[in-house]
Order: structure tokens, then sequence, then C-alpha cells
């Protein structure tokens, strides 16, 4: 579904901030890129919708070059939802999320439809919010409108930058397992940008391990539990001191 | 005669020139908008244009306006007629805090707001049209108020020239030596800024909702 093949990415002549990235994202999975703040996982997820282009190397999605996509069908086939959320202030629920359709030309009614459909997925009372403006929510309240607005042109692809990070870890937990129970129901191809191991262990379904620009390799949930890998092992002693995140 | 009583006598004049006056006023700022306000978007996509169009902008309104009137009095079309002079002067000066409130605006924006709407799929027009100047309107609004209320006062000095307006009376009582002259000018003058910036500001609370 998503291609990386010798992509090599610095921002000034100095420094690469990734380097030699083969990486592929298979249909229907969920990858949680993994690794120190700086160690370029926003960078390589930004690639994928083209907000950044690489410096050498290809992406591909659905086996086309991003280069021959055009930028704006790209991001419509693909969700971005980002810490902050940035939902737009000025407009309430219902439009933040009906936006893309509406850009897309689908009718009023089938608007409205697929977001009450939208707001249900992510268990916000379609007749409670969808005349609300984001000011009246609280974070996680956001961050669930900003999943839904991500979803609202059903994208085959999600992107989600530290999604869940601002949220307070009693929030944290519980929208992480709505977001599971939403990911089997649509069986997205997903991936994830966090710090926090023990998120990455409880969303995805592999991870990859990102260490100063480089790809330290992928792992299934229990291969990396079990690996020997010294950058691995370093992840797996902080679980077991506790805090699952580095940095908040 | 008390002042109310020269005033009623001569309010056909009065009238007339206090409509002259808007009209020298109104025609500017809507060229300033129309300018300034896509120059303003403008510099916010290209940042190498932000010093020479805002730097622009400033040294036309650091000029004296009678001298702003002088220089542009040789020029061929422009300078042919006092109120065509005077309406270029005037969408001059008002330019600068149409282009900057603009600028600011826009770039005031939440960054996150902007990236999000970018990685949704958002054509550079839907962000500008859907986003972003709905969200900096309040700013903007506060520079037309800014711009109009300076552009009411220095269209007293296009009296001067000869393009009309209350500053007739100005300039005429001051030659004739005559108060009441100059205050018929004046007064008015004072009441349209006063005015111009009341209804501006309501039409501002109006318009923008707190959409912080």
């Amino acid at each position: 579904m998503i291609e990386f093949r010798n992509v090599r990415y610095s921002a000034d002549r100095q420094r690469d901030v990734l380097l030699n990235l083969n990486l592929k994202v298979e249909v229907g999975e969920t990858l949680v890129l993994v690794g120190r703040s700086g160690c370029g996982k926003t960078t390589t997820l930004k690639m994928i919708n083209r907000l950044l282009d690489p410096s050498e190397g290809q992406i591909l999605v659905e086996g086309r070059p991003v280069r021959d996509w055009d930028p704006i069908r790209l991001r419509r086939r693909i969700g971005y939802v980002i810490q902050e959320v940035g939902l737009f202030p000025h407009f309430t629920i219902e439009r933040n999320i009906g936006l893309l359709p509406q850009l897309e030309g689908w009718p009023p009614e089938r608007r409205r439809q697929r977001v009450d459909e939208l707001l249900q997925m992510v268990s916000l009372d379609p007749a409670e919010f969808r005349g609300r403006y984001p000011r009246e929510l609280s974070g996680g309240q956001r961050q669930r409108v900003g999943v839904a607005r991500a979803l609202a042109a059903d994208p085959p692809i999600l992107l989600m930058d530290e999604p869940f990070g601002a949220l307070d870890p009693l929030t944290r937990a519980e929208i992480q397992r709505g977001f599971l129970a939403l990911q089997k129901r649509l069986r997205k191809t997903i991936v994830f940008v966090t710090h926090d191991i023990r998120e990455a262990l409880v969303v995805g379904t592999r991870i990859a391990l990102l260490e100063a620009g480089k790809l330290v390799g992928t792992y299934s949930r229990t291969a990396f539990l079990n690996s020997t890998d010294p950058a691995v092992a370093a992840y797996r002693d902080v679980l077991r001191t506790g805090d699952g995140a580095t940095e908040s | 005669m008390s002042l109310l009583d020269f005033f009623y006598r001569n309010r056909a004049e009065i009238w007339m020139l206090t409509l002259e006056h808007l009209w020298l006023v109104g025609l500017s700022m809507l060229l300033a908008v129309a300018i300034g306000v896509p120059l303003g978007v403008l510099i916010t996509r290209k940042a190498s244009l932000n010093k020479p169009i805002l730097g622009s902008a400033n040294v036309i309104q650091t000029i004296p306006s009678l001298a702003l009137f002088g220089f542009l009095m040789p020029l061929p079309w422009l300078g042919a007629r006092a109120d065509r002079l005077a309406i270029a002067a005037l969408t001059g000066y008002a330019l600068l805090p149409v282009i900057r409130n603009t600028y600011t605006g826009i770039m005031g924006v939440d960054p996150g707001v902007r990236e999000a709407a970018r990685g949704m799929g958002l054509t550079d027009w839907q962000l500008l049209w859907h986003v972003e100047l709905p969200l900096a309107l309040g700013v903007i609004l506060a520079g037309v108020r800014v711009a109009t209320v300076i552009t009411v006062g220095i269209a007293t000095i296009a009296a001067a020239i000869g393009a009309g307006g209350l500053g007739e009376f100005i300039f005429r009582g001051l030659a004739m030596v005559d108060n009441r002259v100059i205050l018929a000018g004046a007064i008015p003058a004072a009441l349209m800024a006063l005015a111009a910036d009341f209804f501006l500001g309501w039409a501002g609370r109006r318009l923008v909702p707190a959409s912080k």
C-alpha cells in the first residue's frame, strides 16, 4: 500500500534527518513509527501525503510514486490526524467533519448522514454534538472529532501524528480503546507516529523503530517484546521501569 | 449669527460638501481594499515580497499628505483632475493598514488549523476562502477601520488642490478668518470620522462572533 525506497531527507545541507529508509506498509495494518523526538518519524509520515518531499529516493502509495500523484488528490485519499487536532474554530462540528465531502461535491443529505454516522463511530451523540463549536468541547472530544473528520471521505489510508499525545492518561486510554474497536471495523491502512512505547504496543499491529534517522527494524508485538536488539531492549527497559512515555 | 444658525443657513452647501467628502473617502477605501487585501494575501504566500510591498506602503504613508498631492500632480492621467489625484493619494494612504492587517490576520491563524487543512487536501484557494480569510476577518476589518478614519482626515486636505470635500470650508474659513466657516467643515468631518469608526467597529463585532 505504501512503500519507501531508499529515501533520504535533509532539511538543510548539514544534517540528514532520514537516511536510507526502506519500509513497506501493508494493506490493513497499523504500522507504528516509534522513536525518540527528532528521530525522523514525523518527517517519514509527512512524506506520505507530500507535506514534505524526499531529498532522494521514492515513496509509493497504492503502487504509484507520490511524485506522479496530484498532491490534492493524494491527500484526499489519506486521512490526516495531528496532535493539535486543528479543528476549524469558526465551523460547527458538523461543518468541520463535512467540509471535505462538501468540497468533493456530496449532496447535503448524504453529507448529513455521513456526519451522523461518523460521530456515532467515535462515540459522540450526533444530536448533541453536531451543532456545537470546537471551543465548547473537551480535548478528548475534539480529537475524536478530528478522527471523524479524517475519515469523512472514507480514505483507505490514515496518517496519525501523535494524535493522543495531548490527552490526559485516562482519556488517552479510553480513546485508544475506541480507536482499536474502530480499526477492527474499518480495517484502514494506518501509519501511526508516537514516542510512547506503551501506546505503540496497544494500537499497533507492527512496530517500526527509528533511531537517528535510520530504521532499526520492524517487529510484530511479540517479536518486539522478545528481540535481543539493544535498541529494542532499551525500550523494553523503559516499559519495565514504569512510564511508557519518554517525555510528555 | 450663532453657529447653529450659520449651519442652518448654509445647510445645502454643507450637505453637498459632505457628500463630496463621502465620495472621496468611499471610493478610496474601496480601491484600498480591492488592492490591499490581495496584496496582503500575496505576501503571506511569497515571503520574499514582504519587505518591498510593506516597505512601499510604509513610504507612502510617511510622505506628508500635501507633499504627496504635489508629487502626483505632474503625472499624466492622474494629475489632470483634482479628484482623481486626491483619490489616488488617499488610496495610497489607506493601503498600509489594510495590507499589514491582512497579512497579520492570516499569519495569525493557528498553525495546527492550517496544517490540518493542507493535510486534508484543501487547495490553496480553498484554504484561503474557507479557513484563512474568515478567521482573519476581524483583524482585516480593524485595519479597514483605521484606514477609513485616517482617510476621512486626510481627505480634508484634498480641498487644497481643488478636489472638494469638507476641507473646502476649512480652507475658506482660514482665508476669511471666519471661525464659523472653519467649523462648518471641521465638525462634519470630525463627526464623519467618529461615525465611521463606530459603525465599522459595530460591523466588526457583528460579523465576527468570537471565533477564538
